[in-house]
């Protein structure tokens, strides 16, 4: 029979591979089966890659990561994964440029750094190294069901986040469906430098006052579910659905942010920050958000392959009760060049409408009663594109060697502006190029 | 005008996908759908980094699975 189906294979694919491939599909493969001929002493596969992404004038990261993969027996793995992120540079504070210098006190309370005239406000004391560890275990529980089971930890000088994973694949009709459903829980621990202030209160002047705590750390637990169906279409092409919902509860304000107190009274000062120059008046508040947040996503997938050529696409539309919603589209078009060389242009388009709570600054006439308040820009309505090409080149049959390279734009429109405001940017665009290399192979 | 050309692009590739019929694939007729270029991810890593990034820049994140970890992304 599988002879007479001889004339459906590809041209050049031996009946022997056939053979290989159906074998490890009904071992356990699903509808995204990868083929693994099982062999007696299977190596270790490592999957590594070195990030560096760079913002103008702002954050600049730089990420070495590396994955290790083996086949413990029939379809169960064991997967490890280690990454470093090591960043500098600055990070937008949050507060407006003014047509004069604006003097801020560092979080830790123990220094100040000066912003120039007409520039926008970036906290230059942003340094962190991360280090992340994910470890999984997938186990097939019978001919067609499978198991994920993940755990994970990071730490960083005031985050420590600490998580686990279970998601479940049943595959059916004919292993051409498989439905699957997940859990993660996570649990973080926020220490900020200075201690956590309270929200909405005052940024205390360097030369005196002090910053009003909530308390020196905090936490937040997030729960998300997955509810997803893969479906083979056809020889070539496979899709996805997936159903997601995320919530979040706890400390979710970012401790360093601050908001600039707008005086909005018509007079000399209109537009300005209140109490400029002054020693006894804060012109800043820290921003607070509310303390939990529930998400939900639609996300789709298709891969297709022509020819040669593969298509990697995806839309996914998330919604949330801060009254964010996005659009998000990615895609992918994998092109062979030949001789195991290929490129892999990349393109992806973001746009996400405003939380409730954004607002660029507060208003000093109604500063005192507003209850949350953000103008972390990536809270507001924005739009991020970003385009890029990756190479490829297989260097035996089981190593690859890629490099990408990719610009990153983040925009937004100008909020509404008054006097002194007016000739200020308050939402310039976000630059960053990202460049990585990878490597994998079998040990 | 930004919502209406998103759900444009949406549909075109919902058209460009769906225009073939389901078929039943045999197990012996995967050796494409095998191929680790077919993969749903068939970058892990670079899923990854990539998507550490837009959590950290954008508002959005997940859809395509649980786990991972959380960071400070400030």
């Amino acid at each position: 029979m599988q002879l007479k189906r001889r004339h459906s294979l590809k041209k050049g694919v031996s009946i022997r591979n056939a053979l290989t491939t159906a074998t490890c599909t009904l071992l356990g493969g699903g509808a995204s089966a990868q083929a693994s001929a099982t062999e007696v002493a299977t190596p270790w596969e490592f999957d590594s890659a070195l990030l560096y992404y760079s913002e103008t004038d702002r954050v600049t990261a730089i990420e070495p990561v590396i994955k290790m993969r083996k086949e413990l027996n029939d379809n169960e793995f064991i997967n490890f994964r280690i990454v470093v992120d090591s960043l500098t540079g600055s990070s937008a504070s949050g507060a407006v440029p003014m047509p004069f210098a604006q003097t801020f006190t560092q979080p830790s309370g123990n220094k100040t750094y000066t912003t120039n005239a007409n520039e926008t406000p970036l906290d230059p004391s942003f340094k962190d190294t991360r280090v992340a560890l994910n470890a999984e275990w997938e186990k097939p529980l019978s001919r067609t069901l499978k198991s994920n089971l993940g755990a994970n930890i990071s730490k960083e000088y005031d985050y420590t986040s600490l998580g686990a994973s279970a998601s479940f694949s049943q595959d059916v009709n004919a292993r051409n469906t498989t439905l699957t459903g997940g859990i993660s829980l996570s649990y973080d621990i926020i220490e900020p430098v200075g201690g956590v202030p309270l929200g909405l209160t005052e940024m205390p002047d360097f030369a005196d006052g002090e910053k009003i705590l909530e308390d020196s750390d905090d936490t937040k637990t997030v729960v998300d579910l997955l509810f997803g169906v893969t479906q083979v279409i056809n020889r070539k092409t496979l899709m996805q659905l997936n159903y997601t919902y995320g919530s979040s509860r706890g400390y979710l304000t970012d401790p360093y942010k601050i908001l600039s107190i707008i005086d909005d009274t018509v007079g000399a000062n209109f537009g300005e920050i209140i109490n400029q120059g002054a020693n006894d008046g804060a012109s800043y508040r820290y921003e607070a958000r509310p303390d939990s947040r529930a998400g939900q996503s639609l996300y789709w997938k298709v891969v297709h392959q022509f020819e040669e050529d593969v298509i990697n696409a995806s839309y996914r539309y998330y919604w949330d009760d801060w009254g964010i919603s996005s659009h998000t589209i990615d895609m992918r078009y994998r092109y062979q060049i030949g001789g195991g060389h290929y490129l892999q242009p990349h393109l992806r388009y973001y746009v996400q409408s405003e939380a409730d709570f954004y607002t660029p600054y507060l208003l000093d006439s109604n500063n005192t009663t507003v209850k949350e308040a953000s103008s972390d820009y990536r809270l507001g309505d924005m739009t991020t594109t970003t385009i890029g090409l990756l190479y490829g080149v297989a260097l035996t049959a089981s190593s690859e060697f890629t490099f990408r390279g990719e610009l990153m734009t983040q925009s937004g429109d100008e909020p509404s502006k008054f006097g002194a405001l007016s000739n200020q940017t308050l939402f310039p665009d976000v630059d960053a190029i990202i460049v990585q290399i990878g490597y994998s192979f079998q040990f | 005008m930004t919502t209406m050309i998103t759900t444009l692009c949406f549909s075109a590739i919902i058209t460009l996908a769906t225009g073939c019929s389901v078929q039943t694939v045999q197990p012996w007729e995967r050796d494409i759908l095998a191929q680790k270029k077919m993969q749903l991810n068939p970058a892990p890593l670079e899923t990854y980094l990539d998507e550490h990034i837009y959590y950290s820049k954008e508002a959005s994140s997940g859809g395509s699975g649980v786990g991972g970890g959380g960071c400070g992304c400030n």
